[in-house]
């Protein structure tokens, strides 16, 4: 669960903040600055030597290295180099680049875990060749000192490289065994150190089966597939962590003289002052003192009308400001804010989805007593039946040995790397472990509107019921402002082919739209109450010229691409789909009859989305949730499981399984099938291990088990699975 | 048999050396970026002047 433990520390960026920020004041003060950038577009050697050469002739760079794999590059510089400089200098050599929160990374730089279990499985996969080697000489009839020799020589190598390579099977089986558990690791360490002993006690007596080369093999196997587990969340923790650190919280810090200085954060405390640009986000709650603007709150509600701001007004961390700069004064930061309390709404929530068993869990629970009772029930047998102690522990031994997990411990880890390697060239990162299982199992998806299904950007639709005179006078007004309605506004209307009229004394209000004069006349576009018009339910902007009545411009949400596919596919694969939204009953009305969804819910409240999440839960539903907002954040630590785009807020991110890192919807129902087939495949390598499990068993209780055998049965089953695995890759 | 005297510990010897290299590269970090150094053979720009610190 380290992956799902991880919304805690990045949920809110003040608080991920306050330790980045003291580390940073810390190493500025005795060291240069350590800078990362993340560089989306490269792809290639010339990408890789433009870059470095650009950002090495920078003044002041000591060394810049670019990791193609990772696309970013690190930068070590002297203090005083920020990370905008070289950002423009990147963007004038056609290279897009985003600073990237240096700290929030070092989590992955150093992936130690990694390169300890990688050297490990050198170690072990280096002995097992060696001690092969000498083996097959056994087996093809090396007698009397000869064989004795060999046993002894393998014995010299299996010996320092299991204390070495197996300590992670050693450490987590003794941690299970001190709280009274049972668990894979267990009955492994048992048969490696079982195998070790009687090995050496047969190779002391001359015996003639020594079981060294199924010791090191098995652990070498074993080791294979914690690695593969490893690697796969790695990849998808880097690229998680990638997302937070690319929102390097900072805010502009207004002091008492005017001045203005850019601040991280973390640094800000209640009663500061804080300017907010257009376009900006609220770093903290607080209360407007001076201008007046529009604020976008989707984020938040899921309501994409947005709100009108003046002096006097709250605001809570995570509204965008539209329109005209702002002045906030804080009045809770960080832990205090908002923003912060969602975060730990979802953290409780969270606690109740860890219940989920994982296939590989439920094997082990079945899994670990049989083999100790096995094996138990072989040496008592023997014991009774010849009195002979060391036939008893041979035969227990290779019992032991031949049920080995390492089919088992393959299993589930070379299908979810096959499956995660495949989603994520389709965009999709999956962040928790289990998260394919239970991904399989969803039958109900509910979606949230704003920024979900819908890509946040608005869209006119009656352009057609304005006159040309008023279209033309719309566009040159929206032109005259940055406002995304005017925006979207004016890019349908050139679309269209409409000239701009000439317009005098253009002036944007902020919070309110753009006037001017035509002809002599004046002129608005702009809100409902500005303008004279009357509520609608729908997101207008308002037209008037002269006296005469305003005619509305009304917006949609323009339809996230491949939403539509997305919906209809997963309906035609036999799934419910709900559509819950905290916006207006128009507004979701449109969209869900756009879609073809029967069932919608507006003027969703979070607890309302969360509740009724678990309503579906409790009459056996598995819920898939897919939503963006911090409004979902609840709900998708509710649900089964759940997947929230990119572009959503860090707390949701945080809060789901999955993230889609592309704007297209449409990989979804596929990420639902291919979990499905991965669910499947992992279902039929637990066959395939007990089958062999079946067949082996009897050998060796018998007694006719040999090492050559063990070693056969080992590696075919071994091999078998891992390909079963590789299937998933190639399927269409 | 006296063969065996020299080639089993020639052949421990060969794998030990892979296997100190293999350990060596890891320590590196090697394995950061497969996929950058994979293309960097196909740069002209030579690096044998490290940059003075």
């Amino acid at each position: 669960m380290t992956v799902a433990m991880r919304p805690q520390i990045s949920a809110c960026p003040a608080c991920a903040a306050a330790p980045a920020a003291e580390a940073l004041a810390e190493r500025e003060a005795v060291k240069d600055a350590d800078l990362a950038l993340s560089l989306p577009t490269i792809h290639c050697a010339a990408c890789i030597s433009t870059v470095e050469k650009v950002l090495n002739a920078a003044p002041g760079i000591r060394q810049a290295r670019v990791n193609l794999t990772q696309k970013r590059a690190q930068i070590v510089a002297d203090a005083g180099v920020t990370a905008d400089q070289l950002i423009a200098l990147l963007a004038d050599a056609g290279y897009e680049a985003h600073e990237l929160d240096a700290t929030a990374l070092r989590a992955t730089q150093t992936d130690r875990a990694g390169r300890d279990l990688l050297m490990r499985m050198a170690v072990a996969g280096f002995a097992m060749m060696n001690v092969m080697l000498l083996s097959i000489a056994v087996w093809s009839g090396a007698e009397g000192p000869t064989r004795d020799m060999f046993h002894w020589i393998s014995a010299a190598i299996a010996l320092p490289v299991i204390a070495f390579s197996a300590q992670p099977f050693f450490g987590n089986a003794w941690r299970a065994l001190r709280v009274g558990k049972l668990n894979m690791d267990v009955p492994i360490s048992l048969a490696i150190g079982l195998a070790v002993v009687t090995s050496l006690w047969e190779t002391s007596l001359s015996g003639e089966h020594a079981y060294f080369d199924a010791a090191v093999a098995l652990t070498f196997f074993l080791l294979t597939g914690r690695y593969l587990d490893h690697r796969t969340r790695a990849i998808a923790r880097s690229a998680a962590e990638e997302l937070a650190a690319l929102e390097v919280p900072r805010a502009r810090r207004v002091w008492p003289d005017g001045s203005e200085t850019e601040v991280p954060v973390a640094e800000l405390s209640v009663g500061d002052l804080i300017r907010v640009r257009p376009g900006g986000r609220m770093p903290v709650d607080g209360e407007i003192t001076s201008g007046t603007s529009e604020l976008d709150r989707s984020l938040l509600t899921g309501e994409t009308l947005p709100i009108y701001a003046e002096p006097g007004q709250a605001v809570s961390a995570g509204e965008v400001n539209l329109t005209g700069p702002l002045t906030i004064r804080a009045t809770a930061v960080g832990r205090d804010s908002s923003l912060h309390r969602m975060a730990d709404l979802v953290a409780v929530a969270e606690s109740g989805r860890s219940r989920y068993t994982s296939l590989a869990d439920k094997a082990a629970k079945l899994y670990a007593p049989g083999v100790h009772i096995l094996s138990a029930l072989a040496f008592i047998g023997w014991y009774l039946a010849t009195f002979d102690p060391r036939t008893a522990v041979n035969i227990a031994a290779a019992v032991l040995i031949i049920t080995c997990p390492c089919a088992l411990g393959l299993a589930v880890p070379a299908v979810t790397t096959a499956a995660s390697g495949r989603l994520f060239r389709r965009g999709l990162l999956i962040k928790d472990a289990t998260a394919l299982e239970r991904l399989a199992e969803v039958d109900t998806v509910v979606f949230d509107k704003t920024g979900t299904l819908t890509a946040g950007t608005p869209e006119p639709i009656n352009l057609d019921s304005l006159t040309t005179e008023q279209l033309s006078v719309a566009l040159a007004l929206a032109e005259g402002s940055s406002h995304p309605l005017s925006v979207a506004l004016a890019g349908a209307a050139r679309a269209k082919g409409v000239e701009p009229a000439i317009l005098d004394a253009v002036s944007e209000v902020p919070g309110y739209g753009t006037e001017a004069l035509w002809n002599g006349q004046p002129v608005r576009l702009g809100r409902t109450g500005w303008t004279g018009g009357t509520e609608l339910d729908l997101t207008a902007s308002w037209l008037r010229i002269g006296d005469a009545a305003p005619s509305a411009v009304t917006f949609t949400d323009q339809l996230r691409p491949g939403a539509a596919e997305a919906v209809a596919e997963l309906k035609a694969d036999g799934t419910r789909i709900l559509l819950m939204s905290g916006d207006t009953e128009g507004a979701v009305a449109q969209l869900a009859q756009k879609l073809g969804i029967d069932n919608w819910q507006a003027n969703c409240l979070p607890e309302d989305k969360a509740e009724r999440i678990a309503s579906l839960s409790e009459t056996g539903a598995k819920v898939l949730m897919v939503g963006d907002g911090l409004n979902d954040t609840a709900a998708l630590a509710a649900a089964h499981v759940s997947i929230s785009p990119a572009s959503a807020l860090d707390a949701a991110r945080a809060a789901s399984d999955i993230v889609l890192l592309g704007t297209d919807l449409s990989p979804l129902p596929e990420a639902v099938r291919t979990a499905r087939a991965a669910t499947k495949r992992i279902r039929q390598n637990f066959r395939i291990a007990t089958w062999y499990n079946i067949i082996a068993v009897p050998l060796a209780v018998a007694g006719l088990a040999t090492p050559l055998i063990a070693a056969l049965a080992m590696s075919a089953s071994s091999i078998t699975v891992s390909l079963n695995a590789l299937r998933l890759r190639s399927q269409p | 048999m006296n063969v065996l005297a020299f080639l089993i510990p020639i052949s421990l010897i060969l794998g030990g050396i892979g296997l100190a290299f293999f350990v060596f590269t890891v320590k590196s970090r090697q394995y950061e970026d497969p996929e950058g150094d994979a293309r960097r053979i196909l740069s002209d720009e030579y690096d044998d002047h490290p940059k003075p610190d």
